[in-house]
């Protein structure tokens, strides 16, 4: 039974024929109306604009020349050609640190993308009390920083009242942050405990607008609950998880500010992400033509990564109507 | 068209004037602008700042602190950004890459005398190109912090640990002392038999980490003790010697403390939450090393009896410590050179540093101040002889300094990880040779 593509889409609510008609009769109006707008439109636009040049185009294309150079901050950058590049393939700390970002992304945004779909499908069909929806996004008003040192204490070894209650209860202490197998699941768990709330919103946003007939019609049918989730909430959702799949990938890509206040990627390079190590190049060693390059790296892995992702997910089309 | 013209001038304006607030803050003709990490120095140089003032009518001080990590961090924004501080509190550890990146302005002319303060500490800021870099202000040494309860429950005496010797083969009286105040889960101490190493309740010695490329407060103490240096020139060596046999058989003797359960394991050591004074507060370790600068921690310590002891006698028959130096630098774009220059003078002289030492909380760099914290900290019921002594008596003791050379950054970046993964992975130490020939790699670029 396929009650998602066997359901006409004329039955959806998503415009008809009835409103043609007064469309053409004001369409003049209209466009010169939308002239006025466009002017308006500019003007709101500017400040964001603005900010995206400055803040984004140009320290882009900045970042990009500069990965050709020797640059140190102080003095003048100097041309080195493919140097840096060069170096970035010999280098097998970038390519480790590339692996541990992988592990990291693969851990994270599988566990997230799990539970945030779990939560979200709960809060639509089980209940619809805002209270809960709000206890769900707490974590995220909470800044990265403070959350990575919040389990910093939380997961200490010795000290840590999360490994007093594994201990209390006869258990072995586990170094989450300090063993090199632990690391980085440690982290990839609580960064998928602070955007899990925000994930599971934007998808009960997008179950939102799934229309419940759909839902009635297969129960109608008989159709039970696991079942409607394959057949009817999944497809339906997946433009909309699509989106949130590349939002939280390319987020979770750029993973830094826990890994700097939990591990500092050690112990000795176990979380040492792509960030991490183009900020220690940078911050550290001066070497900002070096990190720039690495810079360049992770945005065309990023780039295509996204490309793939948008194509393999069809996220541009939705099966809606 | 126009709202959108005006809209965009009026916050290019706000963006300008507020980048040229910031840049302006706190710097002007009469006021010289001090940076600082150490919070318990602030009230002592707080002091400085005011019999500075008196003797130079018209000038101010400005005096500002943020913690170790964000200080570094601010300060190389600074340099970039334009909005440096007239003067800061230099480290060893960060000269070499100032001394490269070029923005430091050369002190030479505050004609320094470097037999006015403690040995060496003077010489070390001296960059290659021969010029003086920074004014000596303080100086620290490391030595054992313990527990003292712990001890008298142990059987041990003061005594005892004040003369410990070690070597690499069995570790040692000091290995001895260290395993007999360990004790597990069951109440068995660590030389006992039946010595349960899995479930250790108490460690002998907490951990510090891995200690990097320097292991100040960690290794250094022993691998100096067996007379090892950690470049072939005193300063502003061009190879470092990570691949020595001496230095890989110490830090494997050192860290296989931890694999017989007596020293606390890098799993244990979260810098953020659980440095090593955290662990012998909280009762989890008996003893640690520690610097000079952690005194006032330790004794502050509520329901903590601390004592001190100086640092084993090594193979050389010698006992050794770091003996680090900060120092007072002015940047080379200073906004006001001539103010900063007269501060740093006065920083550097007797008379302030007298000031400071009255506080108990820093050894000043001359041996008057030094004597003044002495006498203050003698005043709190505190003997700080655990960490003056290596510095007076040359017999016995020998003290060695912080490795300064080019690339010091890349050389952290390198060793970091490396000593870690010796420690917490269990890496076997030869791997380090390899390390140290990509340092001297870069070295000798």
């Amino acid at each position: 039974m396929t009650i998602a593509s066997s359901s006409p889409p004329s039955r959806l609510p998503l415009g008809g024929a009835a409103g043609a008609g007064t469309k053409s009769r004001t369409r003049r109006a209209r466009s010169r109306e939308n002239q006025g707008d466009g002017r308006l439109a500019a003007v709101f636009i500017a400040p964001a604009m603005l900010g995206f040049l400055l803040f984004l185009l140009w320290p882009t294309l900045r970042g990009i020349y500069l990965s050709f150079t020797r640059f140190n901050l102080l003095t003048p950058p100097e041309w080195v050609g493919l140097d840096n590049y060069v170096r970035m393939v010999h280098d097998p700390i970038f390519w480790d640190s590339l692996t541990v970002t992988v592990e990291y992304v693969v851990i994270n945004i599988g566990v997230q993308t799990v539970s945030a779909l779990a939560i979200a499908v709960l809060m639509q069909r089980l209940t619809q009390s805002a209270v809960l929806r709000g206890i769900v996004l707490t974590p995220y008003l909470m800044s990265n920083v403070v959350a990575g040192i919040v389990w910093l204490w939380i997961l200490d070894t010795q000290l840590g009242i999360g490994n007093e209650i594994i201990a209390g209860l006869g258990a072995d202490r586990i170094p989450f942050l300090a063993d090199e197998t632990w690391a980085v699941p440690t982290i990839a768990l609580i960064n998928v405990w602070r955007h899990v709330g925000y994930t599971a919103l934007l998808l009960f946003a997008g179950l939102m607008a799934i229309p419940n007939d759909v839902y009635e019609a297969a129960k109608v049918d008989g159709a039970s609950e696991w079942r409607m989730f394959w057949r009817i909430t999944m497809p339906l959702l997946r433009p909309v998880l699509a989106v949130v799949l590349i939002m939280t990938v390319i987020g979770s890509f750029q993973v830094f500010d826990t890994v700097a206040v939990t591990t500092a990627g050690g112990p000795a390079n176990a979380t040492n992400v792509l960030q991490y190590y183009v900020y220690g190049a940078a911050f550290g060693r001066f070497q900002f033509g070096y990190a720039s390059a690495m810079s360049v790296a992770l945005l065309v892995v990023l780039s295509a990564i996204t490309v793939l992702q948008y194509r393999l997910t069809r996220a541009g089309q939705s099966d809606l109507g | 068209m126009r709202t959108a013209v005006a809209l965009v001038g009026a916050l290019a304006l706000s963006l300008a004037t507020g980048c040229a607030k910031g840049g302006a803050a706190g710097s002007g003709g009469n006021t010289v602008t001090y940076w600082l990490w150490d919070a318990n120095q602030m009230p002592a140089y707080q002091a400085c700042a005011k019999g500075f003032e008196k003797e130079n009518p018209g000038l101010k001080v400005k005096i500002t602190q943020m913690g170790w990590a964000d200080y570094w961090t601010k300060l190389t924004a600074s340099f970039i950004a334009g909005t440096e501080p007239d003067v800061f509190t230099d480290h060893i550890q960060k000269f070499g890459q100032f001394a490269d990146l070029n923005v430091l302005e050369p002190l030479d002319d505050l004609n320094i005398d470097d037999s006015a303060y403690q040995a060496g500490l003077a010489a070390n800021w001296t960059g290659q190109d021969g010029h003086r870099y920074g004014a000596p202000k303080d100086w620290d040494t490391v030595a054992l912090f313990y527990n003292q309860k712990m001890v008298k429950e142990a059987g041990l005496t003061a005594e005892q640990l004040d003369n410990l010797a070690w070597n690499p083969k069995d570790g040692g009286t000091f290995e001895e002392a260290i395993a007999h105040l360990t004790v597990d889960r069951n109440g068995k101490r660590g030389d006992e038999k039946g010595f349960d190493k899995n479930n250790v309740k108490v460690y002998g010695m907490a951990t510090g980490g891995a200690g990097d490329g320097d292991g100040q407060t960690t290794w250094s103490p022993f691998v100096a003790s067996a007379g090892w240096h950690y470049t072939d020139k005193a300063r502003w060596g061009t190879k470092y010697q990570y691949d020595s046999k001496t230095f890989q058989s110490v830090v494997d003797w050192y860290f296989g403390l931890a694999k017989k359960g007596y020293l606390a394991p890098f799993t244990d050591y979260t810098e953020g939450a659980n440095p090593a004074n955290a662990q012998v507060a909280s009762g989890k370790a008996a003893t640690s090393f520690d610097g000079a600068w952690m005194i006032s921690t330790y004794y502050g310590t509520k329901g903590l009896d601390v004592g001190t002891a100086p640092t084993p006698v090594g193979p050389t028959g010698k006992r050794a410590t770091m003996m680090n130096g900060l120092a007072d630098s002015i940047t080379k774009n200073a906004r006001n050179k001539e103010g900063a220059k007269k501060w740093v003078r006065y920083l550097a002289s007797n008379e302030c540093q007298k000031t400071v030492g009255s506080y108990g909380i820093v050894f000043p760099a001359t041996p008057d101040g030094t004597r003044a914290a002495v006498a203050a900290y003698e005043k709190k019921g505190i003997d700080v002889s655990a960490f003056t002594e290596p510095v007076t008596d040359k017999k016995n003791s020998a003290t060695f300094s912080f490795p300064i050379t080019d690339y010091a950054a890349d050389v952290y970046a390198l060793m970091h990880p490396a000593m870690q993964d010796v420690f917490a992975n269990g890496a076997p130490v030869s791997d380090l040779t390899k390390t140290n020939d990509q340092i001297n790699l870069i070295l000798g670029q």
